[in-house]
């Protein structure tokens, strides 16, 4: 009885540190698609995060050196992806691809040399009375700082968004940029805006990879989980609400996988590690516009590049 | 001494790759002032506003605003300086409400959008103008017409000065029209002005006090309203007198072609666009259908084109029942459809001509040939011929159909549709966008059609096409059939009233 | 005199040439900043940093291309490469963006193993064995996409993300039998599986160091080659590439060419699998393909979806994958170049078609005059 209890509350309290980089990146992607830029580059974003924040914590041991260096590499990735989408207005989904690989090439190339070090990492922070709350505190409040960040931000961006004159903005550029210009809206620099803020906020989510999740540096360390997140914006319906419950739901099946595993169940460790994909494939599935009848809150410009001169 | 302008426009040029929109034109705008400018579709009217609105920057020329040169380099600059517009496409964001859509962009607001405020103000500037709506609603869910007030209260609340109207009474019935009207009248007597752009000769001598007609892009001349009548305005807007009505040929209608019963269906947001509707079409016939647009005209066309599948009901073509959502079998029955969106769903912009021209090849078999060995030659030289019976002008039959004018690609869409003798045309506003020569071809051949035998179903806006094609009219209202009435002007009024949702006989 | 920068009407032809070769020469030179940067942090010194990259390129450039033994592994390399970069081809065609060219790749070994050692173990003639192993892994690379051709096709499931799962499911597939059920109990606890049978093993030329499973890539391309412009497919398809809903319009039904474009973009890629079982590797093995899934995307989206031009930019990838293990094995540096360098290429290749659609015009001022 004691044990299933605890088998539980355990697996409940992992589903949370595994949910947290899912979250961070979705919540980065709401910014950036919001705004009608189409991110497909999340993978390139997290490693980039991922080893550029445990470079900055294994030379400075300065967490916060470390969350800004991996923030500003994920904003020199949007920026690039920024300049191809918004000014060169390519195809969106190509320059997506090729952030990926830039990304995930570009964190292989940098982490070369620090694969098997350690560096200073985010330990939990029991927060006062919070924790001691039974059940709720082991599950919630008995972590690093980053999740405690993760939480206060799902409902900033939500007011942010619905009940703020820059959302306002923010949501008029991703619906109909045309009216944005004519209402004197920079189009081009919301977009730039929130792409950059987009992918540093992504790249935080790589960041607890490497600094809180695993604590060390491996190659190709996202594994796909760039990719769950652009599955998990859609189930979000670009809501950061929704958002909170999809990055749970597939951290709660990978901490499942794990905990299976450490308990010994007889599946072959394999089977479960497919778990996570398969689940995206589902969720796709469920949340794709036919099976849903009606396409619900895309934005409606998402993946259209904006030219003044040349509309329809 | 006349009063100073309240705005000018200096010797605008502005050229576009390949073609000249604007060649040295001037216009000015007197205080209290509806200023028409008329002209045909391609005249430059559009343009000519675009620049003074800031979305196109003029290549040469200036404008000046109460006697000071002004630059306006954006939309949001040109309202800076009293200068507002209402597109031909609305700028509306379609999910947001009517007050989120007015206050968007105003930097005064604060960072949290205070709604109530905004919502009571908005209230009373409607009000005062004459203009009602509900500042809680959301866009997409008002008709055209109300949509339409949404930007022109917009404008007010930003306090324009120069209201800048394109094409505004496109997409109304007669009696909204009048509304607009009423609203224009009562704008210009607190003293805004209004440039109002339209290519329908009887708006502009009813609403404007001056007219500047476009002919090519240059002015051919500014009136004043009393100095002018109809038939000198054809002559300004096309250089010569057009015969402007003229009879069709008469046909003894044959067997029945299409039937059409109890057709519902669904548009885009899962609602019923088209209710229980039955309609039939004999061969030698052409059925007109007037209505304002978005009643349903285009799930009409697309249920029956197989493009959209029918909730109910059913398509009976020459005594056949078609399968719903079956475009393949209606193109091998001879169904032919003339889209409103011909660039949108006709046409495939990167692909040549010929591509473009024997895009259905493969069901009309109009140039027989194996799937595993397609003859491009005879393509190539069948493209050719139709590039020269249709007078489609361009460099070359490898041409992507993207770089067609407007008018060309219509012809590109009427030779692929009619080169195969169809049984059925579904013509949905084949005359959108075009110019008056290109529009009597297209009245022209869908006549010669008719003629042969076809039958025909023209689903148009503009009444004086149904009249000058139609054997029958229909007046379609949130998808279903309000009355039937002979082609003929006289019933203008009786078709208003069932195109704003009176059934024929409720008519007092 | 001013010049002004002005949208040209037309790209002209030769651009399509140009464009990627100059985006190929300008990843190159980028990628050389970035392995200077590298350098440097490795030793410090800015003069011995570029000694290093410059000797370092002229390796991985000279290396594949040079000598015989460079330009076969080059050649056997590029085979995967063109399989599944022809097979992308086939459903980049109509814009349908299969990123499963990786898994499909995986099952298509996976079920070429699957044939030699177990279901067709008692066949006994090479040809039949062949034979039956190609559609075997066809088939099961086929099977792969048609999972998300079916998600896409009935309820527009987007199959970007879906064929990319389905790339890490087949991977774990294949380590789980390799590790568990089909390792090979004489490997001493090596992850494969036990080797194929030599009925089970293409022709091989050359002393062996070059397979004809290069044959079948050629001939496949030149098929394909015919299919894309001589054939109903090929011209349906293309209207479906460019405007789907005017294909909608034209009577061709979206679901089935959507389905038949996955499937046989997965089979191809899937035969591609069995070929390099067959030709290569004799056995399956955990991570045996060092991600030509993906490369074969570059390699598809710079030839512009030509077969013909497949085969060379597969030749040219090929010999950067050489040329890549030539720098690990000397210059201690990672994989991960390889991705660097694709990902750049895909830049510049984006970017210069961004900017072949402008020209810069000179215009004299006095042109244009007042009437």
């Amino acid at each position: 009885m004691n044990n299933i209890e605890s088998f539980i509350l355990s697996t409940l309290s992992a589903t949370v540190r595994a949910g947290t980089p899912l979250l961070f990146a979705v919540l980065g992607t709401i910014f950036t698609e919001r705004s009608g830029v189409m991110n497909l580059g999340l993978e390139g974003f997290m490693l980039i995060g991922a080893i550029g924040g445990f470079v900055a914590s294994y030379q400075t041991s300065s967490l916060l050196a470390a969350i800004l260096v991996a923030m500003l590499a994920g904003a020199i990735l949007g920026l690039v992806h920024a300049f191809f989408t918004v000014t060169l207005r390519v195809n969106q989904i190509v320059s997506g691809l090729a952030i990926t690989m830039l990304g995930t090439g570009l964190s292989g190339l940098w982490g070369k040399d620090y694969i098997g070090v350690i560096a200073r990492r985010f330990e939990p922070i029991k927060i006062p009375v919070l924790s001691e709350i039974p059940y709720v505190g082991q599950i919630l409040f008995s972590h690093d700082l980053l999740v405690y960040i993760s939480f206060i931000m799902v409902p900033l961006m939500w007011v942010f968004i619905y009940k703020t004159r820059p959302g306002l903005t923010l949501r008029a550029v991703g619906e109909s940029p045309d009216t944005a210009d004519a209402k004197g809206i920079n189009v081009f620099a919301v977009r730039y805006f929130y792409t950059i803020l987009g992918g540093s906020i992504t790249a935080i989510g790589g960041a607890y990879l490497s600094l809180a999740y695993n604590s060390m540096w491996i190659e190709n360390m996202t594994a796909g989980r760039g990719w769950i997140a652009i599955a998990l914006v859609l189930f979000a319906t670009w809501d950061p609400a929704k958002a909170l419950i999809g990055a749970y739901l597939f951290g709660g099946i990978t901490a499942l996988g794990l905990r299976l595993q450490a308990v010994g169940a007889h599946i072959s460790p394999d089977f479960l590690k497919m778990l996570p994909y398969l689940l995206t494939i589902a969720v796709l599935f469920f949340t794709s516009t036919d099976t849903l009848k009606r396409k619900v809150g895309a934005p409606a410009s998402l993946g259209v590049p904006y030219s003044r001169e040349e509309r329809t | 001494m006349a009063e100073l302008p309240v705005l000018e426009m200096r010797n605008i040029t502005k050229a576009f790759p390949g073609v000249i929109a604007n060649e040295n034109i001037s216009l000015d705008l007197k205080k209290g002032e509806v200023h028409a400018l008329l002209g045909e579709n391609g005249a430059g009217k559009t343009t000519l506003m675009n620049i003074l609105f800031g979305i196109y920057k003029a290549d040469e020329g200036e404008i000046f605003m109460e006697g000071k040169q002004i630059s306006v380099s954006s939309p949001h600059n040109a309202l800076k300086y009293g200068i507002g517009m209402v597109q031909q496409h609305f700028t509306v964001v379609p999910s947001f409400t009517v007050a989120e859509n007015v206050v968007l962009g105003l930097k005064e607001m604060g960072f949290f959008v205070k709604t109530k405020t905004v919502e009571s103000s908005i209230k009373k500037l409607g009000e005062s103008y004459d203009i009602p709506v509900n500042p809680r609603a959301r866009v997409w869910t008002l008709s055209v017409g109300e949509k339409q007030r949404i930007e022109i209260l917009k404008l007010l609340y930003t306090g324009a000065k120069v209201i800048i109207l394109d094409e505004p009474t496109a997409v109304l019935t007669p009696q909204e029209t009048e509304v607009l009207f009423k609203a224009i009248r009562k704008l210009v007597s607190e003293g805004s002005s209004v440039i109002f752009i339209s290519h329908k000769l009887d708006e502009v001598l009813e609403i404007s006090d001056r007219v500047t007609v476009l002919r090519g892009g240059k002015v051919i001349g500014t009136e004043v309203r009393s100095s002018i009548d109809r038939r000198s305005l054809v002559r300004m807007m096309v250089g010569r007198d057009v015969l402007l009505d003229f009879d069709k040929p008469k046909t003894e209608p044959g067997r029945t072609v299409l039937q059409v019963e109890n057709l519902t269906v669904k548009n885009d947001k899962n609602l019923e666009a088209v209710r229980s509707l039955s309609l039939s079409i004999k061969s030698g016939e052409i059925l007109g259908i007037a209505g304002v647009a978005g009643n349903g005209q285009r799930e009409l066309a697309e249920a029956i084109y197989g493009l959209r599948k029918p909730v109910q009901g059913k398509v009976v073509l020459n005594d056949k029942t078609l399968r719903h959502t079956d475009v393949a079998q209606r193109i091998k029955g001879g169904v032919a459809f003339i889209p409103q969106d011909r660039r949108a769903l006709a046409t495939c912009p990167s692909l040549s001509i010929t591509e473009n021209m024997f895009m259905k090849n493969a069901h009309t078999n109009n140039i027989p040939q194996s799937p595993f060995n397609v003859n491009i030659r005879a393509m190539q030289k069948a493209t050719e011929e139709l590039i020269s019976s249709y007078s489609i002008s361009t460099a070359s039959t490898k041409t992507p159909a993207r770089f067609l004018s407007g008018g060309n690609l219509q012809k590109l869409v009427l030779a692929r549709e009619l080169s195969t003798k169809p049984c059925l045309i579904i013509a949905e506003h084949p005359t959108r966008g075009l110019d008056i020569g290109a529009m009597e071809f297209v009245y022209r051949t869908l006549l010669a059609h008719k003629e042969r035998g076809a039958a025909v179903l023209l689903l148009a806006g503009e009444l004086y096409e149904i009249f000058r094609l139609s054997d029958r009219v229909a007046v379609i209202y949130e998808g279903e059939i309000m009355g039937y009435t002979p082609p003929d002007p006289k019933f203008t009024e009786e078709i208003g009233f069932m195109m704003a949702g009176s059934k024929q006989g409720e008519i007092a | 005199m001013r010049i002004k920068i002005e949208k040209r009407l037309t790209v002209p032809k030769y651009s399509s040439i140009l464009v990627p070769v100059l985006s190929v020469a300008l990843a190159l030179f980028l990628m050389g900043i970035i392995l200077l940067v590298f350098f440097y942090g490795r030793l410090g010194n800015l003069s011995l940093a570029f000694r290093e990259t410059f000797e370092a390129y002229k390796e991985m450039l000279t290396w594949p291309f040079a000598n015989k033994y460079g330009i076969f592994s080059t050649l056997m390399r590029m085979v995967p490469l063109a399989f599944v970069g022809l097979g992308l081809s086939f459903a980049y065609r109509m814009k349908i963006w299969n990123i499963g060219g990786e898994g499909q790749l995986y099952m298509g070994a996976l079920a070429a193993t699957w044939g030699a050692l177990y279901l067709f173990k008692d066949v006994t003639s090479p040809v039949l064995m062949i034979i039956l192993i190609s559609i075997l892994g066809a088939a099961a690379g086929g099977i792969w996409a048609l999972i998300p051709a079916l998600m896409k096709a009935f309820a527009k499931t987007d199959e970007i993300v879906v064929t990319l799962m389905l790339n890490y499911v087949a991977i774990f597939w294949v380590d789980y039998l390799v590790y568990g059920p089909w390792k090979d109990p004489k490997g001493y606890g090596f992850p494969g599986t036990a080797p194929f049978p030599d009925q089970a093993r293409l022709a091989t030329l050359f002393k062996g160091e070059f397979h004809v499973g290069f044959f079948i890539a050629v001939a496949l391309a030149i098929v394909l080659y015919y299919v894309y412009k001589r054939t109903r497919w090929g011209m349906n398809s293309k209207i479906v590439g460019d405007n789907a809903q005017a294909a909608r319009y034209s009577g061709i039904s979206i679901i089935k060419y959507t389905i038949i474009a996955l499937v046989v973009s997965g089979a191809i890629a899937g035969l591609g699998g069995a070929v390099q079982m067959m030709g290569i590797q004799h056995r399956l093995q955990h991570g045996f393909s060092p991600g030509y899934g993906y490369t074969a995307i570059i390699v598809a989206w710079l030839a512009k979806l030509n077969p013909i031009a497949i085969l060379l930019v597969a030749f040219l990838f090929g010999g950067l994958l050489v040329g890549n293990d030539q720098l690990q094995m000397f210059y201690k540096l990672p994989m991960a170049l390889i991705s660097v360098f694709q990902g750049l290429v895909l830049f510049s290749l984006l970017g210069g078609e961004a900017i072949a659609k402008y020209r810069l015009r000179v215009s004299r001022e006095e042109a244009v005059t007042n009437e």
